[in-house]
């Protein structure tokens, strides 16, 4: 099952195509990084694949054949978007309380035992809470849901190293013995590595390489990731590779 | 951590209860919630103790023995006119100003928030990807808040009635129940319309925070959107409610809502307004004209002596026991606006494209 499919997907503002012509399937199970500089279309993608927004072209579905923003589609993915966006004037608790009202599954306990190994106080106002607090916080509310899929865009562009270190390792931990599937993208290549095993490479609006990271690698003469990005990135060649 | 999950995500979940987002909606919003309790609080109190003075001055004065007489009626009809706070609350009075603002301020400072703080802060991306749905969502929260206020606008309108109940119960209409002056009228500020005023801004203010997309701009839109549609209303549009009732007498009810006022002659329209000079003249004895002198020493007025004249005078006018009627068109064709922007509202959240 793919949890995310996209053919022909197209997103325009006014006249420019923010992304273009994006065929790609994201497959379940994986964590899989959606790569690319500034302005490749990544949160244009993101935005299509949550239902944010709606496609100028082509069609996206989702968790194996939903329509993208349909009610199914909003149940099973959790959304984490750029910037992590909290109620800033509400407490944990009620950002808490608010998140559970909303979703058909909430998962308290965990969501509890979360914060309190973070040190996030309930009472604090979400707004007071550091960047890399709030970014835990949104993290921990999104799984609480108990998604099929969890989307993240760009998560740990505004974090310290230490703070970028353990959001993923919770993002990791989560997909590993849940098996929820992650969809995340960002332009900071180096925390990818350890953690996503498929690859997604846009740049201005277009797929340039999608693959299982260890085959790409292995085809491309590459040792890392970062190094596979910049060589294709560099390279001017409009070629997709699948 | 364990959590069994479907293999795949039911076709059409069971959505989330309605009910869970009057919890939500009250987190939220408790400030707003807050703000238009402390303002109508505030205002519901300061006419309450005014009210008492003025209710027992006014009890005094009904008391006055005999009713008939010059003092006693002066008394009554000055019950308004001299106390410090009924001049305030007059009708041209800042309080009597600043209730002719209240449903516009505080619909535009509830509803502008509700849309466009959200895309303002970027937290619609946070709400909207949530399982209840957006639509949904937006519904929910609009008729929440705006229930909300009905219902405090309402209770507040009660109290704006019974303030001026003195007032009403003279049977000064002209003041009380209808005004010609659109701008300085308490028809709006009753149990039906205050509501329905109240509502019609905050769903004005959401809709416009919903396409402004940032919430000083929208408040600002609120009131460039409210304020001619009140001015039109109390000037052109409520006389045509319902078609105002004619008469020929010469003494039009006094409780009335004074529409028009013409003469015919020979069955023919002759003029309206003040007669013409020549008529004047032949009716006036003296130059001020107010009271005339007929043959035989009798004084008569100026009608009267242009209906000796082979004149009738006509009068259009809006009968006072049409107030609640009046009330609930003016309540039922704002309600029904209300509804209409909120679906629109609703339907913009539902189609955005971000």
């Amino acid at each position: 099952m793919n949890v995310v499919e996209a053919s022909g997907l197209g997103k325009r503002y006014g006249r420019t195509w923010a992304l273009r012509d994006c065929t790609l399937e994201v497959p379940a199970g994986r964590v899989t990084a959606l790569v690319g500089p500034n302005g490749a279309g990544k949160t244009t993608l993101l935005n299509l694949a949550v239902g944010l927004s709606a496609p100028s072209a082509g069609a996206v579905t989702v968790l194996g054949g939903t329509r993208a923003g349909s009610p199914a589609a909003l149940d099973g993915i959790a959304f984490v978007a750029q910037d992590t966006p909290l109620y800033t004037t509400l407490s944990v608790a009620n950002m808490i309380y608010v998140t559970r009202g909303l979703n058909r599954r909430f998962d308290q306990p965990y969501a509890m035992a979360r914060l309190d190994e973070l040190g996030i106080p309930l009472k604090r106002k979400t707004g007071k809470l550091s960047g890399g607090q709030q970014a835990q916080l949104a993290l921990t509310l999104a799984l609480a849901r108990r998604p099929r899929l969890l989307v993240l865009d760009e998560p740990v562009a505004a974090l310290d190293p230490v703070a970028r270190h353990d959001f993923m390792a919770t993002v990791l931990a989560a997909a590993t013995t849940e098996g929820v599937s992650v969809l995340l993208s960002s332009h900071v290549l180096t925390e990818l590595e350890r953690v996503a095993s498929y690859l997604i490479l846009l740049a201005r609006g277009r797929v340039r390489l999608t693959g299982e990271v260890t085959s790409l690698l292995a085809s491309h003469g590459q040792a890392s990731m970062e190094d596979l990005a910049m060589a294709y990135l560099r390279e001017s060649t409009p070629e997709v590779t699948r | 951590m364990t959590a069994t999950l479907p293999a795949r995500p039911d076709a059409a979940p069971r959505p989330v209860p309605w009910r869970r987002m009057i919890g939500i909606t009250w987190r939220q919003h408790r400030g707003a919630t807050a703000g238009v309790a402390a303002v109508l609080g505030l205002l519901a109190v300061w006419l309450w103790i005014n009210g008492t003075s003025l209710h027992n001055t006014y009890t005094a004065a009904l008391a006055c023995h005999p009713a008939s007489s010059a003092v006693c009626q002066n008394l009554i009809s000055n019950t308004f006119s001299t106390s410090a706070s009924s001049r305030f609350m007059s009708n041209k009075g800042p309080g009597g100003v600043l209730l002719q603002l209240l449903p516009a301020l505080i619909g535009a400072f509830v509803g502008a928030p509700v849309l466009a703080r959200e895309l303002e802060s970027g937290t619609f991306r946070y709400a909207w990807t949530q399982g209840f749905g957006r639509w949904r969502w937006a519904l929910a929260k609009l008729v929440l808040l705006g229930g909300m206020l009905a219902a405090a606008t309402a209770a507040f309108g009660a109290v704006v009635s019974w303030y001026y109940q003195p007032l009403f119960s003279t049977g000064d209409q002209a003041a009380g129940l209808y005004q010609s002056t659109p701008l300085d009228t308490l028809f709006a500020l009753r149990e039906v319309t205050f509501p329905a005023w109240t509502l019609a801004a905050f769903t004005i203010a959401a809709l416009a925070g919903m396409l402004i997309r940032r919430v000083v701009p929208a408040i600002v839109a609120t009131f460039a959107i409210y304020a001619p549609l009140a001015i039109a209303t109390g000037a052109v549009l409520r006389e045509h409610y319902l078609t105002p009732l004619t008469t020929h007498s010469l003494t039009p009810p006094g409780t009335g809502w004074i529409i028009g006022q013409w003469w015919t002659k020979d069955g023919r329209f002759a003029f309206s307004g003040p007669p013409t000079a020549n008529l004047f003249q032949y009716c006036s004895s003296d130059t001020s004209g107010a009271v005339v002198k007929g043959g035989g020493g009798t004084t008569e007025t100026v009608p009267q002596c242009l209906a000796k004249a082979g004149y009738t005078m006509w009068t259009s006018y809006q009968p006072a026991s049409r107030f609640w009627p009046f009330q609930l068109i003016e309540g039922g064709w704002l309600l029904a606006s209300s509804a209409l922007l909120i679906a629109t509202t609703v339907w913009l959240v539902h189609r955005r494209a971000a």
